[in-house]
């Protein structure tokens, strides 16, 4: 009859004897984990959204939804515009009908279930167009949240989603504190913008900075002290989205007000 | 030792040689720790060329004013020079080896994205000229008397540049 000692002591034995060529196997590495960024990239993407220059005409919508297969009817989109319309008695009424993807043809504003609410041109103080995309942060806690490694930051601070990798948990959606992400309608995947990498890793432009008419998008290399982007990000009054979450988002405003979330 | 005390250790061992076997099957060789460390590039770099590898629909102005040079000519200058092609004619990919698979968007629902009028002055907008499209010519195509590649030009006058 084997004693309870002896048992505890023999499972403790085994335990620590298969133990050791568990870790042989690499299931987590500690040197693999303390490896962080490893000589840095030479390019990292950042984007700058002029708020003064943008009419709220909706291009960059259409084009992204057609440029990056996002079904045009469906309710979602990598980009949207938001309308900000400040009336005199101090409300702050947002809207973006359809992401804005036929732009802002009415002046009253769109409520969803609560309907259109009309407002005169008199009563407003102050109204403009914001602009919205993945920041692509430096923190980006959607990656983090990501259970199964299906979504990763690049060398070049873009953030993607492995559309075979990902298995629908939606962490990442409820992480990400501007609400860029959403299945997509068909892969059934998480998606987002990628500042258009196939275009970006070409040498062409994102094209909902190519289908602004106004030059309210653009998109620069922060690292290259010489791209014009990053000179205005540097010299200018530029602010980012909910900096308080620590995200470091990577997208730069002009033009925010107080109003803007 | 007695057989029924090492039995569920040996099932045990079992599984996690199983699940061991099964991991080296099924996760891609190439999936790992990549640039951005373990927090955020734990991935599979083979994913990276999947997105680089997406096709270009949009292909820009400079690739319609190849052929196209008269049109560019009439837009670039205008007051309209800085839409690309592509938002009005639909994306060039096909073009031209598929002359279908370009939509002309002529109603009158693109032309007022920008040119319904709202007095925002915050934004460029207040600046755009614009309309009441329930009151102007209702019904009508813009195309009809305004030519949007250069749209200070009206029929039967000379262009003003």
């Amino acid at each position: 009859m084997i004693s309870r000692r002896s048992f505890c002591k023999k499972s403790i034995l085994i335990l620590g004897g298969i133990a050791v060529p568990l870790a042989a196997l690499e299931l987590f590495d500690p040197k693999k984990l303390a490896a962080d960024r490893s000589g840095p990239s030479t390019v990292r993407w950042v984007f700058l959204v002029d708020t003064h220059k943008c009419v709220g005409c909706g291009f960059c919508v259409k084009a992204c939804k057609i440029e990056n297969e996002i079904p045009y009817d469906a309710n979602v989109s990598r980009t949207w515009v938001e309308r900000y319309v400040v009336t005199r008695d101090g409300k702050v009424h947002i809207d973006s009908p359809k992401a804005a993807r036929d732009g802002f043809t009415s002046t009253s504003i769109d409520q969803g279930a609560l309907g259109m609410l009309k407002i005169e041109n008199n009563d407003i103080d102050k109204a403009f167009f914001v602009p919205k995309l993945c920041n692509q942060c430096d923190n980006p806690p959607c990656v983090q949240v990501c259970p199964v490694g299906a979504t990763y930051q690049t060398s070049d601070g873009v953030v993607l989603v492995d559309r075979s990798w990902c298995i629908g948990c939606g962490y990442c959606v409820m992480a990400c504190p501007y609400g860029v992400r959403f299945f997509h309608p068909v892969y059934h995947a998480a998606e987002k913008c990628n500042f258009c990498y196939h275009r970006i890793s070409k040498g062409m432009k994102p094209v909902c900075v190519e289908a602004c008419p106004f030059g309210a998008r653009r998109i620069g290399n922060i690292r290259d002290p010489d791209d014009p982007v990053t000179r205005i990000i540097m010299t200018e009054r530029v602010n980012v989205l909910k900096e308080e979450y620590g995200t470091k988002p990577q997208v730069f405003y002009v033009g925010l007000t107080r109003e803007v979330k | 030792m007695k057989n029924h005390v090492l039995r569920p250790l040996f099932v045990a061992v079992g599984v996690v040689v199983l699940i061991l076997l099964a991991r080296e099957v099924l996760v891609p060789a190439d999936f790992g720790v990549q640039e951005r460390g373990y927090m955020y590039g734990w991935h599979r770099k083979g994913n990276e060329a999947d997105w680089k590898n997406v096709r270009v629909k949009y292909r820009t102005t400079a690739y319609c004013k190849e052929c196209h040079q008269d049109k560019y000519a009439d837009i670039t200058g205008s007051p309209h020079g800085a839409i690309m092609c592509e938002n009005c004619h639909g994306p060039g990919l096909a073009h031209p080896d598929d002359p279908q698979s370009l939509h002309i968007d002529r109603r009158r629902e693109l032309c007022i994205r920008c040119h319904f009028r709202l007095p925002y002055q915050a934004s460029g907008r207040g600046r755009i000229r614009g309309i009441d499209p329930a009151t102007h010519h209702p019904e009508a195509e813009c195309v009809l008397c305004h030519y949007p590649h250069n749209p200070r030009w009206t029929p039967g006058k000379e262009a003003r540049r």
